[in-house]
């Protein structure tokens, strides 16, 4: 019925398919081209090598580190912009989309400027004998920075919606506010938890122009993934660079497959709670 | 209940525990966003305002900030039609295989911004499936204009249509089909029903576009072959300058993206308060 009384559904079709194959599907299809070329025997052998392991390894887990990081502090930071009432609410709440809106380069070198040893916050930190900058920390600053905004931004409609009657029903019943947080409200607030930490996860593996200026690059210890792609690129092996691509690809499909997943158990427990 | 439960309940609990939330929270926007931006703008000035006028002024960051513009210039529109095009597709029709397709437009949000360079190298480049047939006809994509634009608009193809899909869908498709029962041609719909009714939200996407293809750095770096004054961009301007030393340079201009940055944030944050109404409820993606 929709689709004879509207127009355009073979324009638009052709449109959005033509397009996303030309800008989008193509080019993957040439790195699984080159991937398939090298077959699973030769892709594992190239990712074999201690150093390509050691930064697919600090890619995750430090993307895995930031994220939890971000599932913490961002609870607290939604909770505190959705509950609470304070002067400049609105500007901080504002402020939270700033990792999104500031260009990684710009996030990278600044962070860099804070975190160095002589920096504004790498001198109080230096006499406790912590180092961010040009160590696997550094890695994790970024990589958390340029997350913050996802747990965030899950958390506020879902905290906004919550019903304050199951609240105070578990006040009166005699609940402990600690109490409260943990058997009623965690619960529901679960799947977007997980989905922003989700997402969080999938922005930090892949993040490239923050953290190479902060991580300092050092082979086996603090140089992650991507990097290694732009280096093996450099030295023209382009082999070894789809294979370190084609493993960071696989892995956010999966990611994505999850976030998929996740989003709809969310939107069902939305949808129970209305 | 809920009248005289509610203020007892909170009468109840203690009111240092909002406090120190609040505190804890606010210091810890302040630590880890507000410290960083401050930085940026505290760094360019270090030298005096005229070393930073100096540095902004220099033929290569002119050459930086105009390439910017332009990769952006044709990246944006391009994928603004796309989004207004992939939303109607998705928003007024079913059919099958529309999950996948929706998973796909949402792709780009989750390659890092490096394999999505690699792949236009692995496509174009010298050693890639057009390379020769590109030679041969003398034609430069990679570490040329044409693969600045290419990995931009690839990382920016989601950005409109996440914004007009939900909004769309919400909307329903009422108005346009009594237009077009009232005898409006398909253009005539469009732009009288349609465009009208997700001007704001289309807006939004745009604005959202413009900033990641602005500041976008991983993607270009890949396929930029940094030629100073020729393939740099203003965050490859940023990176080579820093890693010369230049540090008021680098600086200088990473002032002008966090100033658009600022801007962007600012327009979207009087969108929302303005017409909140009038944009989708945000389900917030990778930008």
């Amino acid at each position: 019925m929709a689709r004879r009384l509207l127009p355009g559904y073979g324009l638009s079709l052709g449109y959005t398919l033509a397009w996303l194959g030309l800008i989008v599907l193509l080019p993957l299809a040439a790195l699984l081209w080159k991937a398939t070329g090298i077959g699973m025997h030769g892709l594992l052998a190239l990712l074999a090598s201690p150093r390509t392991l050691a930064a697919l390894k600090l890619s995750f887990g430090g993307a895995l580190v930031a994220a939890l990081v971000n599932a913490a502090v961002g609870l607290l930071v939604a909770w505190v912009l959705v509950r609470y009432r304070f002067p400049g609410r609105r500007l901080f709440d504002a402020l939270i989309d700033l990792p999104f809106a500031l260009p990684t380069a710009v996030a990278g070198i600044a962070l860099t400027a804070l975190y160095a040893p002589n920096g504004w916050l790498g001198r109080w930190l230096a006499p406790l004998g912590i180092q961010v900058a040009y160590t696997p920390l550094g890695v994790l600053v970024a990589m958390a920075f340029v997350g913050f905004p996802f747990v965030v931004r899950t958390l506020q409609p879902v905290l906004a919606s919550l019903d304050r009657g199951v609240e105070e029903a578990a006040h009166s019943l005699g609940a402990r506010p600690a109490q409260t947080f943990v058997r009623v409200i965690l619960p529901v607030l679960a799947p977007a938890l997980l989905t922003g930490f989700a997402l969080a996860l999938a922005r930090a593996v892949g993040e490239y122009g923050s953290v190479i200026f902060i991580a300092g690059n050092i082979p086996l210890r603090s140089e992650i993934a991507p990097l290694l792609i732009v280096q093996k690129l450099e030295q023209f092996d382009y082999a070894g660079a789809a294979a370190v691509g084609i493993a960071m690809l696989v892995f956010s499909l999966l990611l994505l497959v999850l976030i998929g997943l996740l989003q709809r158990w969310s939107g069902r427990w939305a949808e129970r709670a209305a | 209940m809920n009248a005289v439960a509610l203020p007892r309940a909170l009468a109840r609990r203690r009111p240092l525990v909002p406090a120190l939330l609040i505190a804890l929270a606010l210091g810890w926007l302040a630590a880890f966003l507000l410290l960083p931006l401050a930085a940026v703008f505290v760094e360019a000035l270090r030298a005096g305002v005229q070393a930073y006028l100096a540095s902004i002024g220099k033929p290569d960051a002119l050459a930086a900030v105009r390439l910017t513009l332009l990769v952006a210039a044709i990246a944006v529109p391009l994928n603004l039609v796309f989004g207004v095009a992939a939303a109607w597709l998705m928003a007024r029709f079913e059919f099958r295989g529309k999950a996948l397709l929706g998973a796909l437009i949402d792709l780009p949000f989750s390659v890092s911004p490096v394999v999505s360079g690699l792949v236009y190298v692995l496509l174009f480049g010298a050693q890639g499936w057009f390379g020769p047939w590109l030679v041969a006809h003398g034609v430069t994509v990679i570490f040329a204009v044409p693969g600045l634009v290419l990995a931009t608009i690839f990382i920016t193809v989601p950005f409109v249509a996440r914004e007009l899909i939900p909004l769309m869908q919400a909307q329903g498709s009422e108005e346009e089909e009594a237009a077009r029962v009232l005898g409006a041609t398909g253009a005539q719909m469009f732009f009288r029903v349609t465009l009208p009714n997700i001007r704001w939200a289309l807006l939004y996407g745009v604005l959202l576009c413009n900033a990641r293809a602005m500041g976008e750095f991983g993607a270009v770096s890949v396929v930029s072959g940094h030629i100073r004054g020729l393939t740099t961009t203003m965050p490859l301007e940023v990176e080579m300058l820093y890693n010369e030393y230049d540090y008021v340079g680098a600086f200088a201009v990473a002032s002008l993206l966090a100033l658009l940055a600022l801007l962007t944030l600012a327009v979207k944050t009087l969108l929302e308060w303005r017409y909140g109404d009038a944009l989708a409820t945000h389900a917030p993606g990778g930008h």
